[in-house]
């Protein structure tokens, strides 16, 4: 039996909360508040305490899915990626890249919402990119 | 914010508007009632009066939308009192006259006209704001999702230099971000007009260097909105659009018409970690990770840039956003290299100058808050400590605008969105949690008793709200602690969604739709 506790930080709300997660042999069991977080200081409310139970649900997607025939179907991950690569390139060559628009997200990482922007600008062309900033 | 979460704690006032706390960020609300509880004194505006006001000295039951009118009244009595911090305005600030102006209209009697606020109460809110030994305003959607939200804020920001309160410990104007790493997409150019660090894209030596670090030419136009993309998906100008980690069909507003929008779309591609109301519209869904399963950072509401960390391997076949953003730009013919995120960082702090000293040695233990310009740099407890990041601070002499939608007698009830304690946007991850579900199932309305009665509604029932832009069924909860012809529905529930019913007129400046106040009227169903 291996347990550890990974600090980290609360996905909710922009408090920032720190968490630890607990690990029992590689599943996710619960969360702790972080007694030395100069923010929440031992404290957490009810949907830092209950931060688990979403990562581990049933309803999670495990794997690729593209619309065939009205519904979506899962497939691997080199059709899917080869699917939508190739439909962006298409629209972007017959309609320009100003044709296509992205959002990013404000539940991703400063490092994700940097890739997404990037590949936005730099490999579509367009500055067609936002997020939900204003909701 | 413009200072730190834990600063609150020692301001002795605090001028909470717009921001239900205690509900949407509960750990903040700890700060202020511990403030409390060493004898701050506590302002509450909001129109219903939440969990937060029943601690308040003064709470404040100011009319939805009537906040610029509402704040300048307080400024109006702070003028004639002669309590504006006279020194601080003379040298740090100006535009001061135009502001005087203005204000001297709004005299509390004719405010309280507005605002429905009794005109004591505005001398009373002014005096306390003006004359503790330290304040501090906190603002949250309240404020901003308005017609007038930019007015707004800009209100917030004329009370807080009017009494020199900005640059100081235990001040500022704090916003609350909604969501846990909103302060960081904004940081990180997810907007349409600014790369990294608010570099604009119209700035041709910003964009040098982002064309030199990435090999390639850069697009100097700005881009669009969310709301423009909708429209642009309407008129066919936008045919795809690709969607990372947010629920468009959910928490846009008038969702009919974003709903039409994504039906429209020739491609449709989601990122996310569930389905979503925004998938049934995809062609192609793209199974990334929860926050647990990836390193990375997230940016709090006090501009604090701290750690993610990975402790479980990601679920079933699901990959990293990053890795999945790398493969796909790849296959349009930019590499990106999927480094370890530590490298990531180091990419941006070179390219972002309020990240320049952000290392992830130096993020272990609570991170850092920027601005952190450099490798020794402390990071910012509070910003525009000696002057304002563009020198001077510049007072906005504003007039009162109503909501963009008045009632009549067809619509004669106001309605207002925002969230429950329990639940967080649009439900995506909270209403698959078991024990918040458990918490709170269904959606609901909240309304006062007497128009309850007036509408022969006697609860547990279910009624019928309906705008100009849809209807929607659900159950009427009674409660005295929203103002008479004032609805409230948390927009969690995708059952009743609220968005059906909201507005998508937007403040002409920010592009923020008025979630907070349209028309509506209520049926027994
Ligand atoms: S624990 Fe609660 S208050 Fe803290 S970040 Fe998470 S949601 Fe926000």
């Amino acid at each position: 039996m291996r347990y550890e506790t990974i600090p980290t930080t609360c996905s909710y709300c922009g408090c920032g909360c720190e968490v630890l997660l607990q690990v029992l042999d590689g599943e996710l069991i619960g969360v702790l508040p972080s007694k030395a977080s100069p923010i929440n200081e031992g404290s957490l409310c009810i949907k830092g305490w209950n931060l688990h139970e979403f990562v581990v649900s049933e309803r999670r997607l495990r794997k690729p899915m593209l619309r065939k025939g009205g519904s979506l179907v899962e497939t691997s991950w080199e059709e899917a990626l080869d699917e939508v690569a190739g439909r962006l390139a298409k629209i972007k060559s017959e309609s320009g890249p100003d044709s296509i628009a992205a959002l990013s997200s404000a539940k991703c990482t400063n490092e994700e919402n940097y890739l997404m922007q990037r590949f936005v600008r730099a490999a579509i062309g367009t500055n067609n990119v936002d997020h939900c900033a204003r909701l | 914010m413009t200072n730190s979460i834990a600063e609150l704690e020692d301001a002795a006032c605090i001028f909470i508007i717009g921001s239900n706390t205690t509900e949407a960020h509960p750990l903040v609300a700890n700060r202020i009632l511990r403030a409390k509880q060493k004898g701050a004194k506590l302002i509450v505006a909001d129109p219903r009066k939440i969990h937060i006001a029943e601690f308040a000295d003064i709470h404040l039951s100011h009319r939805l939308g009537s906040d610029v009118a509402l704040i300048n009244g307080i400024m109006h009595v702070i003028l004639a009192e002669g309590w504006e911090a006279k020194d601080y305005i003379a040298s740090r600030t100006e535009g001061f006259e135009a502001l005087e102006r203005v204000v001297r209209g709004y005299t509390p009697e004719k405010v309280s006209g507005i605002t429905g606020v009794p005109a004591e109460q505005i001398r009373a809110v002014a005096e306390a704001y003006a004359r503790s030994a330290s304040s501090s305003i906190v603002y949250a959607m309240g404020i901003t999702q308005h017609t007038t939200g930019v007015d707004n804020v800009k209100s917030l920001a004329n009370l807080a230099m009017l009494c020199g309160r900005i640059g100081v410990e235990c001040g500022g104007v704090n916003p609350l971000r909604g969501q846990n790493n909103v302060q960081g997409a904004c940081d990180m150019g997810a907007l349409p007009n600014v790369l990294p660090g608010y570099q604009k894209v119209t700035d041709e030596a910003a964009r040098k260097k982002f064309e030199q670090a990435w090999g390639v030419a850069l697009p100097s136009e700005v881009g669009l909105t969310v709301m423009k993309m909708m429209n642009g998906l309407h008129a066919g100008s936008v045919r795809a659009l690709y969607v990372m980690g947010e629920n468009p069909a959910m928490s846009d507003p008038n969702s009919h018409h974003v709903r039409e929008a994504l039906s429209r779309a020739e491609l449709l591609v989601v990122q996310d970690i569930t389905l979503t109301e925004t998938t049934e519209y995809a062609h192609a869904v793209l199974p990334g990770v929860s926050f647990a399963e990836k390193d990375g950072t997230f940016t709090n509401t006090e501009r604090r840039v701290q750690r993610v960390r990975k402790g479980i391997e990601p679920v079933g076949d699901s990959r990293e956003d990053g890795w999945i953003l790398c493969e796909l730009s790849r296959r349009l013919g930019h590499a990106m290299e999927l480094e370890p995120a530590s490298e990531l960082m180091d990419e941006i702090a070179g390219l972002t100058p309020s990240y320049g000293g952000m290392r992830y040695d130096r993020l272990e233990a609570f991170g850092l808050q920027w601005p952190c310009p450099d490798a020794e740099h402390p990071g910012t407890k509070y910003l525009h400590k000696d002057k304002f990041a563009r020198g001077r601070g510049l007072f906005h002499a504003i007039e009162y605008q109503p909501p963009a939608e008045a009632c009549d007698d067809e619509y004669p009830m106001q309605l207002t969105t925002g969230r429950s304690f329990v639940h967080f946007h649009t439900g995506t991850m909270t209403r698959r949690s078991p024990s918040l579900d458990e918490e709170q199932k269904d959606p609901f309305v909240q309304m006062h008793p007497e128009d309850a009665e007036a509408h022969g509604i006697s609860p547990p029932g279910q009624v019928k709200v309906i705008t100009r832009r849809g209807s929607i069924s659900l159950e009427a909860k009674l409660s005295a602690r929203i103002p008479k012809g004032m609805l409230f529905i948390p927009f969690h529930f995708a059952e009743a969604a609220a968005n059906l019913l909201t507005i998508d007129a937007l403040d002409p400046i920010a592009g923020i739709p008025e979630y907070k106040v349209c028309a509506a009227r209520v049926e027994r169903e």
